[in-house]
């Protein structure tokens, strides 16, 4: 095992291809290595009947107790619909300048708007949300530039809007910050 | 974002402030998070937070009567309530209370989005709006009084403290010296600011026209009155209203406004309806109310009525110290709004101007300044700019003697002290010029 890696763990079947292209976009943009695991846990625990979605507090608090401390971040991916307590879903969370975040594929597949199955979008979407949440445990706050990463996104459509990639403030942000590690 | 905005979450919900705090620090905020009302009154104490997201259901104080206290303690902080639970009982209570909007748990996340960014925008208003409101102060305190002399500063002490008080204030002083410039300090330094100041030159009207002009006057009150209109004191409701020249109205007329002034209430000119109106009065004159009293030409209970606080501007000339600082600032006035370079003055000139009388005081003194300015060199004012010719009475000068001396002089040095040539711009013949000279003392410098 790398040292100073990012560590990706997912949570639920996701495709090697698949992993592997993520891996590469986080490898991109923040210049560590990246190791892939695989993990099951009983996602009942964090079920909640009413809203009939998963507790991402919860899991992002489970995610951070189990995160090894040779891996300097890392990110859970999920299968499964999202939500903390004031929000009706989320796409990911993370822990602002910590060292773990989740996110999730569940909002992000076309056939949930009714639309045409898209594996290349998904991937696309599914990569900008892993970064995003990545570039907020790195310090990053919300960008106003429209094609960063960073965007703020609370939609599908503002995700599709936006690119894969850091801008140049955010990419020297966290440069300056990963020379810490 | 030049300022980072801060915000202060309270919810006895730690799954809800953690949530809340993550989402806010993500956004770029200063988040902070209080478990329940006591300790979120306890974190205002020190320090003021620009949006203050509460929840209405808390133990111990719930958030409607919390936030009764924050408005109480920072007025400018908006509050958005937060409910698992919604009524509209709570909702219109909150709204009542001055919270700016109410959410219902758990939020959509653009909602969310909105709701803050519209807050944002709104404190950056308010911000904005203080800015501007401040800015009109100081243009209207410092741009236009000039002067840092005794008697100035005495005027300004006097400006300052009478400022905040609702008493009626006359304004005493000769025609030029800035009596209502004075009379709009008062006002933009009062708790009326924000509402208009009204003037009205009394001494410019007919009684009747001034009586319209006061009061209003009905549809069809008199020959061309075709609409209903509003009068001066109606429109200063809130504010203040400077009456200048208050020495030339009728008789007739000092009687209805010291009525008005009693009873802060008054019928327009061919109507019958009372109208109230809440306004300050300022009232300027050059004359001396007090011996227009004893003489009966003023009425005594509306002199007491008007004089709670006397202010007396000095004249220029017994000011001379403030004539270098004026001319600066008139000569950057003009400068700027003619388009031209700042130019300079003489300190000749300056020396000659502290010598004149200023029968027409400031006034005098500026048109003199935008004059010169007008048909200077554009480089240096010059003495030859100004009109302080040889006509000028200086209060230097004491006796007719000095004058004469002082011209015979000019005359002499002008003409090289050729004696011909110098009675005859002066009109006399030499023996009579030799005889001055021997009387004055007279000497060539050369």
């Amino acid at each position: 095992m790398n040292k100073q890696n990012i560590l990706v763990i997912s949570f639920g079947y996701f495709d090697n291809y698949f992993l592997k292209r993520i891996a590469d976009d986080i490898i991109h943009e923040f210049r560590f290595p990246v190791d892939i695991e695989e993990s099951h846990i009983d996602l009942n625990v964090y079920y909640d009947p009413t809203r009939r979605q998963y507790n991402g507090n919860k899991l992002l608090k489970l995610l951070d107790s189990v995160s090894k401390p040779e891996s300097i971040k890392t990110i859970g991916l999920f299968g499964v619909d999202l939500f903390i307590p004031i929000l009706t879903y989320i796409f990911g969370q993370a822990i602002f300048n910590g060292r773990t975040g989740i996110a999730s594929i569940y909002r992000l597949k076309n056939e949930q708007y009714g639309l045409k199955r898209d594996d290349d979008l998904l991937l696309n979407r599914f990569s900008k949300v892993v970064i995003h949440e990545l570039g907020h445990t790195f310090g990053l706050v919300h960008c106003y530039v429209p094609s960063c990463v960073m965007r703020s996104s609370t939609y599908i459509e503002d995700i599709d809007q936006k690119k894969v990639f850091l801008c140049n403030k955010c990419r020297i942000h966290v440069e300056s910050t990963s020379n810490i590690y | 974002m030049t300022k980072k905005i801060s915000l202060l979450i309270v919810d006895d919900e730690e799954s809800v402030r953690d949530s809340l705090y993550n989402w806010f620090i993500e956004d770029g905020y200063y988040v902070d998070c209080a478990q329940n009302a006591k300790e979120a009154l306890s974190l205002l104490e020190s320090r003021n937070y620009d949006i203050i997201l509460a929840d209405i259901k808390m133990p111990g104080m719930d958030g409607l009567e919390m936030h009764r206290r924050i408005k109480s303690l920072n007025k400018d902080s908006i509050v958005i309530v937060m409910t698992a639970f919604a009524s509209v009982e709570t909702a219109v209570q909150a709204l009542k209370d001055g919270a700016y909007d109410y959410v219902t748990k758990p939020f959509d996340p653009d909602d969310l989005s909105h709701l803050i960014r519209n807050a944002t925008s709104q404190i950056a208003l308010q911000a904005e709006n203080q800015a501007l409101k401040d800015k009109i102060i100081s243009l209207e305190n410092i741009e236009d009084i000039i002067g840092n002399s005794d008697a100035m500063m005495k005027v300004l002490r006097d400006v300052e403290s009478v400022a905040q008080s609702n008493s009626s204030v006359i304004i005493t002083g000769e025609s030029g010296t800035g009596k209502e410039l004075i009379a709009r300090a008062i006002h933009s330094n009062s708790t009326r600011k924000y509402f208009p100041m009204v003037s009205v030159h009394c001494g410019a009207l007919s009684e009747s026209l001034l009586e319209s002009e006061l009061f209003g006057h009905e549809k069809g009150a008199f020959t061309g009155a075709m609409f209903n209109r509003k009068g001066r004191f109606e429109m200063a409701d809130g504010g203040t209203i400077f009456l200048d020249e208050i020495a030339t109205i009728s008789g007739k007329m000092q009687i209805e406004l010291l009525r008005v002034l009693e009873s802060k209430t008054f019928v327009r000119v061919g109507g019958n309806k009372e109208i109230k109106s809440d306004f300050r009065v300022l009232c300027a004159t050059n004359r001396d109310l007090k011996k227009l009293v004893e003489n009966g030409t003023f009425r005594e209970d509306l002199y007491y009525r008007l004089n709670v606080v006397n202010i007396m501007i000095p004249p220029l000339r017994q000011r001379l110290e403030d004539i270098p600082m004026l001319v600066d600032h008139f000569i950057k006035k003009y400068c700027t709004s003619m388009s031209r370079d700042i130019i300079t003055i003489d300190q000749s000139v300056l020396k000659r101007l502290e010598e004149y009388d200023f029968p027409g005081n400031v006034r005098e003194l500026e048109n003199m300044i935008e004059r010169a300015i007008v048909i200077g060199n554009r480089k240096e004012i010059t003495l030859k700019d100004l009109p302080l010719g040889k006509g000028t009475v200086s209060s230097t000068f004491e006796s007719l003697d000095d004058l004469e001396k002082k011209y015979i002089f000019e005359i002499l040095t002008k003409y090289d002290w050729n004696i011909s040539r110098s009675a005859r711009a002066l009109k006399v013949d030499r023996v009579t010029l030799y005889n001055k000279i021997k009387k004055y003392g007279l000497k060539s410098s050369k």
